[in-house]
């Protein structure tokens, strides 16, 4: 009896060493667009990264897919933004995909969120003032200085998780830090002339870029943070811009043209599609073409 | 310009300000306070140089540039010995910090319906519990249902979900302790909503319609709830594959007590993926073995009136189920539009020995053979944002049960509640929810569960949910 069960044991161990995947690359699943751009960017060949979900897709309201379950389970690394973005259906994925590995608290779930200065922090919580984040504003992507910040915090993460590669994640690190501070200085340099503009915003996810360029939010197309515009709010929005004049009323691709075209026809200033992520526009392929085309659509705007 | 080093500082500054004030925001003023001093000031100092920066760019004479560098570096040496300033105080964690998560699920309905509640029948199926049927007339309170969840450390986690009901029971829907194994396993143990089913592993809150589909009252009497342990296991691949197994003590519909043993089992498979941006699917199979001693119900006396005589079955019950869902959303992004299909399909074997203890006739055995079986088919569109139209259909075929006496005391006419029937109904809903957390929604459906009579219903229903923002499942 008891040789059967060491046969079975060493069936069973022959069986999972047989089935384990040759180890190639980090697989790395990010939960936006730019956090996968980011993770190719330092990773190169040495990771495969993708993300959960598209510049296309709201990243509040996105449905735990079976295909996003499988692709949970067999990442070794899960970059998110955190700060609740995510709370309506990254709990889920990571209950159903049995991955240990990229739970809370584990090297493989990496919060981008937390590491950089949070604006919006809420001086009380609670519902009545719409879909609040306790943990201050989450859409902290478009201040390209929060992208350098959670690169380096990224790099080291992946040195850790994958040390063979270690040399080649500070070198490419070091590569993209050097690249990406002179497109910052020459971002800001062409966005000089948006020093102070004013804006709408359709919700508050665009905070990050219009406090990096010094322009100024009036308001937004939303009554409270999460609830879609209303015709009363919006004319309040009219009456208000009559006081105050804005420059341009700004929204993301997954955000309905209506509401910013009406409040942008009412009051004859331009409605601004901006990308907020890589893929939000055919322009944006990557980081710097992201924030290429973000300066670009807001200066044209302006002219 | 370098402004590696302040941000540097920034970043161990902002994630250090984050660690300490995350849990009280409301009480810690000061450092608030503190906070908005430091971000005017860095914002004063930073507008300040960059119009020294678009000075210096705009400077031809190298004479003039060093005193501006000069000065550059007195504000980058300032703005940094702000930002180095050391944080404040942590502020003490309050007890509550390791509480579990509580969300409350507030709900309630309005009905108006053309028949009489008491007399619902479900023609043609054995009764699956007492909460069969429309529910109540006019005003009621829905189910309160309060959830709390949390790990428990490194290894389990666990959940509990309470129900209160209006006539003031609490009723335990879920609780079970969950567990994280390697290679993709997950387990739980405890009292959970089984894999059976699609819809039967959703709360009811999550249900598009108010109610649940028939061929669910029919074969579980709402939800097949099982109390044992589970394991599922999730496969490796890019595409969704997923098998579990559940053992249960099989003591609710369709199962009945049996003592110490094993009294059910499920074996279910489900697999899923998407096709494009715009479609995912999920499609599944599952199987309900469960063992039946002495299941009772009450079948009403032929001659004798306002007389039911106890009918109990023993033998075993085998069903199973076929799912499939099918989601849409242009490019992925449903906040505007979307559209869901699903549809279900149950059958079910029960073969055994059926005794009734008669009120004229005295105690019969009768053999007892069925196949009930049953599916819905519903579609949900959200045609703009918050807004929702549903339909459903719901058939259920009763098969032809067989009854023979073993002991020539009953006729089968003896059991008027098996006797064959077809029922079906069609439901149409609209909902509103103005934020996730509220729904609105009225129904009307046309239920013809009960032989030659169709019940117009009308419901009013409200959905609230406080607290813990919950996740939603596919």
């Amino acid at each position: 009896m008891k040789r059967l069960h060491r046969i079975f044991l060493a069936g069973t161990l022959l069986l999972g060493a047989a089935a384990a995947p040759a180890r190639a690359e980090l697989k790395v699943l990010a939960c936006e667009a730019e956090w996968a751009a980011l993770a190719t960017a330092i990773g190169g060949d040495a990771v495969d990264a993708s993300s959960a979900t598209t510049g296309k897709q709201d990243p509040h309201r996105i449905e735990a897919r079976p295909s996003l379950i499988a692709k949970v389970r067999n990442a070794d690394l899960l970059v998110c933004t955190g700060l609740d973005l995510e709370a309506g259906w990254l709990p889920v994925l990571l209950q159903q995909s049995g991955n240990r590995a990229i739970q809370p608290g584990q090297p493989g779930h990496f919060l981008a969120g937390t590491l950089v200065k949070r604006l919006d922090l809420p001086s009380s919580l609670d519902r009545s003032q719409g879909d609040l984040h306790g943990g201050g504003n989450p859409h902290i992507q478009l201040d390209p200085h929060n992208i350098a910040t959670v690169a380096k915090a990224l790099a080291a993460r992946l040195a850790e998780l994958d040390g063979a590669h270690a040399a080649d994640y500070n070198t490419r690190l070091a590569a993209f830090l050097e690249r990406w501070n002179a497109a910052i200085v020459r971002w800001e340099a062409s966005a000089a002339p948006l020093r102070g503009a004013t804006v709408v915003t359709h919700h508050r996810d665009m905070v990050y870029l219009t406090q990096w360029l010094g322009m100024r939010e009036l308001g937004t197309l939303e009554p409270k943070p999460g609830l879609e515009p209303t015709s009363g709010h919006l004319a309040e929005l009219v009456t208000q811009l009559a006081q105050e004049h804005a420059r341009m009323v700004l929204r993301t691709p997954y955000q309905a043209e209506r509401a910013s075209s009406w409040l942008a026809d009412r009051v004859s200033i331009p409605a601004v599609m901006i990308p907020n992520t890589v893929g939000g526009s055919e322009e944006a392929t990557d980081l710097f073409s992201l924030f290429d085309d973000i300066i670009a659509r807001l200066t044209r705007a302006l002219a | 310009m370098s402004r590696e080093i302040p941000h540097l500082a920034h970043a161990a500054f902002a994630a250090a300000l984050a660690i300490t004030n995350m849990p009280a925001l409301a009480a810690n003023t000061e450092a608030e306070q503190l906070r908005e001093e430091l971000r005017q000031t860095r914002e004063s100092l930073e507008s300040r140089i960059a119009a020294l920066e678009a000075r210096l760019a705009a400077t031809q004479a190298p004479a003039a540039k060093a005193p501006v560098v000069e000065r550059l570096d007195q504000f980058e040496n300032r703005l940094s010995a702000v930002e180095s300033m050391p944080p404040p105080e942590a502020p003490p964690q309050p007890a509550s910090a390791m509480n579990p998560q509580m969300s409350l699920i507030l709900g309630g309905t309005w009905a108006r319906l053309s028949e009489n509640p008491d007399d619902y029948l479900l023609q043609g199926f054995v009764p699956a519990g007492e909460e069969a049927g429309p529910g109540a007339r006019g005003f009621s309170l829905g189910e309160s249902e309060m959830t709390l969840s949390a790990n428990v450390d490194p290894l389990f986690y666990g959940q509990a979900t309470f129900g209160i009901s209006a006539e003031n029971d609490i009723e335990v829907e879920e609780a079970f302790v969950r567990s994280s194994l390697p290679e993709g396993f997950t387990s739980r143990v405890g009292r959970f909503f089984s894999g059976i089913g699609y819809l039967n592993q959703q709360h009811a809150h999550g249900w598009d319609f108010v109610d649940a589909p028939l061929v669910y009252t029919a074969m579980f009497g709402g939800q097949y709830k099982n109390e044992g342990a589970e394991l599922r296991w999730l496969a490796p691949l890019d595409t969704f594959l997923e098998l579990g197994a559940e053992l249960g003590n099989g003591r609710g519909f369709p199962g009945a007590d049996t003592g110490n043993g094993i009294g059910a089992w499920t074996l279910f498979a489900s697999a899923g993926g998407d096709v494009g941006e715009s479609h995912s699917w999920k499609a599944g199979m599952a199987w309900l073995h469960a063992d039946a001693t002495a299941r009772s119900y009450e079948e009403p006396d032929l001659l004798l009136e306002d007389v039911s005589n106890s009918t109990a079955f023993s033998g075993d019950s085998d069903t199973w189920s076929v799912q499939g869902v099918w989601k849409w959303a242009p490019e992925g992004n449903s906040h505007e539009r979307n559209l869901k299909l699903q549809g279900e399909y149950f059958g079910r074997k029960e073969s055994g020995d059926l005794v009734q203890s008669n009120a004229s006739r005295g105690e019969g055995l009768m053999d007892y053979r069925s196949t009930p079986s049953g599916w819905y088919l519903q579609g949900v569109y959200q045609f703009m944002p918050a807004w929702r139209l549903g339909l459903r259909y719901d058939s259920l075929d009763s098969g032809n049960s067989r009854l023979s006496s073993q002991d020539g005391v009953l006729r089968p006419a003896a059991f008027p509640t098996l006797a064959a029937a077809d029922p079906d109904r069609s439901s149409i809903m609209l909902d509103w929810s103005p934020t996730e957390f509220s729904r609105l929604r009225l129904q009307f459906a046309r239920d013809a569960s009960r032989e030659g009579q169709d019940d117009d219903q009308i419901y009013l229903q409200y959905i609230m949910s406080l607290g813990a923002h919950g996740a939603h499942q596919f």
